[in-house]
């Protein structure tokens, strides 16, 4: 295929699909679960459940494959990103069962999200209190007893933790370390269905943003799963080992690569809204963006606003990028990095200009703007920090192992 | 589908601009720069790539094949090697693709096929004017009707003045509308003066003063006609921006390399996060603007406007060459600010890109 920029029939079906969902479903609640933290959307998870996850129609012929994906993303994060975390999907728990879990396992874990019932969701457990980026320094252990894993520790920041630990037929993948001083090395991931004895909900946090989405802390108390609930193989890799293909701590980092593009996409659509908004709100007031005016033309405004629109493109773009990478089956973690780390900084940089440039009313909670530069930070921390994002293109970019640029 | 892999046949170009640039144009630019001249073997080798000829139209002995995506890969490429030379390579294209895209049947007789044929003939474009106030879409250079005639008056500069050049485009307001006149060199009135900037050291340009200078009605681009000169500027900037990702990625590279050979504290100083982080920066944002100017010629290729594409890649495209350039001084420390390496060329290029961001190079 050449370059294009030209979305293909069913993407284009699907963006107008997920751009109403927004319309009429996020945008009408966003502000009201924005003020109401900690109560489920209840209209919003019943809707999604019943008629969003379906999708839209599509025609015969080509999708865009993972951009298709980012561009979804972005229209429901365009409506409302905390609505968007709290839709009944697998969400990374099931990115993470994608990529390193077994046939048997996808099947037992994944159809249950495919069938009818209640609605379900799927959850990710790694960041503890002493180990966020440094997901090596993780504290909670597994050990095998007879046929089953016994976990122990405590996990916190897990979004949609709550859902997931506590709706029959849910789980949560949670990150545990089976031989301390193996490090990375001794890293699984196991999956611990909803309502397993032992997963205790402690609480969920009070946020900056994203207030609608649950974000938990999960305790592990002798908390027992079978041995076959282990995502890759059981085997600890000595130092210097020979690769074995077991996809443990890799697999589990490699879901990265899946999501990072997701979260940009994320990014985007939470910077697009407000660009979107800005540019109402401006052409109420008269005001026009002139591309091709000269620079002593040019108000202070316009000028914002393109390079607020040219951040926005280029985020877009390196997440379309990094997507596209993973359709064609190429490794994409430095592009999905790149795209993390920009699209991050972009939605920060953009959100946070829309309320300086609407002013008052732009502070207020009367609009959704001030709420989007809340909501729209969240991008530049999960799933990578900026900084992580950027430790990681630099080592591909230097050529250095991870112990060499630290 | 939306897609980011350039055709078959556009990897090959970029592999063949890419080694020409790596072995011919690169190795050159540092004595350019300091003798202030260009290497006429160099272009000529250029001109045996076809990378003018093969986007003239087939009739006046042309490849046929213009595209803006694959001029703005060819851009990129070339400018990473030398900017100066890059431009000196493309400078066919600042007249001959306005000519191709607006010209008269006798325009394109008369002046393209010089552009195909066995020779290298450098083109001339005058768009820059030296004023504060300039901006490409309102000249203060006016061409004055008279009979059969047009009479230009006004001040050019940043004009590429090669020798043995072909005729110069010369853009210019009437009545309130903007045009283009080709000029002979030796027109009554034109006098050109050589120019120095901060930059671009070793590409010849003049400053034009144009006193009544006469051209035939015919000479005006288009003829009767005339020629949407806004899409050329657009177009324009769309290549420019594509050359100042070379730029920066020239820049980057030249600091990411002395990063990883250069020790400080027993370690090379790549390996410290507030140069890794740097660096890593650049990169992201050298891939975001290049995504941006891709995106501007597609739709330039697309037939559509492309007014709001090329203004923000442009924009992008800038920053990042600037920020690149800066970026690689600081990295090399000293050694960025003495000439003995390319940095700071690569500075005093990177910034000229606000100043003539109309030369139609795709």
């Amino acid at each position: 295929m050449p370059i294009s920029f030209d979305a293909t029939e069913n993407t284009r079906l699907a963006r107008d699909y997920y751009h109403r969902m927004a319309v009429e479903q996020m945008r009408p609640i966003a502000s009201q679960y924005d003020e109401r933290e900690h109560e489920a959307p209840k209209e919003w998870i019943d809707y999604f459940w019943k008629h969003g996850r379906r999708g839209p129609e599509t025609h015969e012929g080509p999708g865009d494959g993972f951009v298709q994906v980012c561009i979804q993303a972005e229209e429901l994060c365009w409506g409302d990103a905390a609505l968007y975390l709290r839709m009944p999907t697998p969400a990374l728990g099931g990115s993470a069962v994608a990529a390193a879990g077994t046939p048997e396992q996808k099947q037992r874990f994944l159809a249950r999200f495919r069938g009818e019932g209640t609605p379900v969701w799927g959850a990710m457990a790694i960041t503890e209190s002493g180990a966020g980026s440094d997901a090596a320094a993780i504290e909670m252990t597994a050990e095998l007893d007879g046929d089953e894993w016994v976990l122990n520790g405590t996990k916190i920041f897990c979004t949609s933790g709550e859902a997931a630990s506590q709706c029959e037929g849910g789980f949560v993948v949670v990150w545990a370390t089976v031989d301390r001083s193996a490090g990375r090395a001794g890293i699984k991931s196991f999956v611990v269905p909803a309502l397993t004895p032992g997963m205790k909900l402690a609480g969920l946090e009070k946020k900056l943003g994203i207030r609608a989405s649950d974000t938990a802390t999960l305790i592990f108390e002798g908390c027992r799963v079978p041995k076959a609930n282990l995502l890759g193989s059981a085997e600890v890799k000595k130092r210097g080992a020979k690769p074995t293909g077991d996809k443990g701590f890799k697999g589990a980092m490699a879901t990265f690569d899946a999501s990072r593009p997701i979260v940009a996409a994320m990014a985007v659509g939470v910077g697009r809204a407000s660009l979107d908004f800005v540019l109402e709100e401006l052409a109420r007031q008269g005001v026009r963006i002139r591309y091709d005016a000269s620079r002593f033309e040019l108000g202070s405004v316009e000028r914002d606003v393109m390079e607020m629109e040219a951040e926005l493109q280029a985020a877009r773009l390196l997440t379309w990028r990094a997507a596209s990478m993973m359709t064609h089956g190429r490794p994409n973690n430095l592009e999905a990095s790149m795209a993390k780390a920009k699209a991050g900084l972009a939605v920060t940089k953009i959100t946070q200009k829309a309320v300086e440039i609407l002013g008052p009313p732009g502070y207020s909670r009367k609009w959704l703007v001030e709420k989007w530069m809340r909501d729209g930070k969240i991008n530049d921390i999960f799933e990578g920090t900026q900084q992580i994002n950027q430790l990681i293109v630099a080592r591909r970019i230097l050529d250095y192992s991870s112990s060499a640029l630290r | 589908m939306i897609d980011f892999e350039p055709s078959e046949e556009q990897q090959l170009i970029v592999e063949t601009v890419r080694q020409f640039a790596a072995n011919e144009v690169r190795p050159r630019a540092r004595e350019c720069c300091e003798a202030r001249a260009l290497p006429d073997d160099v272009l000529h080798h250029a001109h045996e790539l076809g990378l003018v000829a093969n986007a003239l139209p087939e009739a006046w002995g042309g490849g046929g094949e213009r595209s803006a995506v694959t001029g703005a890969l060819v851009c990129e490429e070339l400018a990473r090697g030398d900017l100066s030379i890059a431009l000196a390579i493309l400078s066919p294209a600042l007249i001959a693709f306005p000519v191709a895209a607006f010209g008269s049947e006798d325009q394109k007789r008369s002046l393209l096929p010089q552009f195909t044929g066995d020779r290298f003939v450098p083109g001339s474009l005058a768009i820059a004017e030296p004023r504060v106030r300039w901006d490409p879409f309102t000249p203060t250079t006016r061409a004055r009707r008279d009979g059969d005639a047009y009479v230009l008056s006004g001040e050019k500069c940043f004009v590429p003045w090669l020798k043995g050049g072909s005729p110069v485009l010369v853009i210019a307001a009437t009545d309130g509308e903007v045009h283009g006149f080709l000029v002979p060199r030796d027109a009554d009135g034109l006098r050109a003066t050589p120019e120095r900037n901060m930059g671009l050291d070793a590409l010849p340009t003049v400053e034009l003063a144009l006193d009544d200078v006469r051209v035939p009605a015919s000479a005006r681009l288009g003829d009767a006609a005339g020629a949407d000169i806004r899409s050329l500027i657009h177009r324009g900037r769309v290549g420019l921006a594509a050359a100042a990702v070379g730029v920066a990625r020239a820049a980057f590279e030249v600091a990411r390399d002395y990063a990883k050979e250069r020790h400080a504290f027993g370690a090379p100083i790549a390996t410290k996060q507030a140069i890794a982080f740097l660096l890593a920066d650049l990169a992201i944002e050298i891939d975001g603007a290049r995504l941006l100017v891709w995106e501007a010629a597609w739709k330039l290729d697309r037939g559509e406007d492309a007014t709001r594409e090329a203004a923000l890649a442009s924009q992008q495209a800038q920053r990042v060459s600037l920020d690149a350039a800066d970026g690689a001084v600081q990295v090399l420390g000293g050694h960025g600010y003495i000439r003995d390496y390319l940095p700071e060329m690569h500075l005093r290029n990177a910034r000229g890109f606000s100043t003539f961001e109309a030369l139609t190079l795709i």
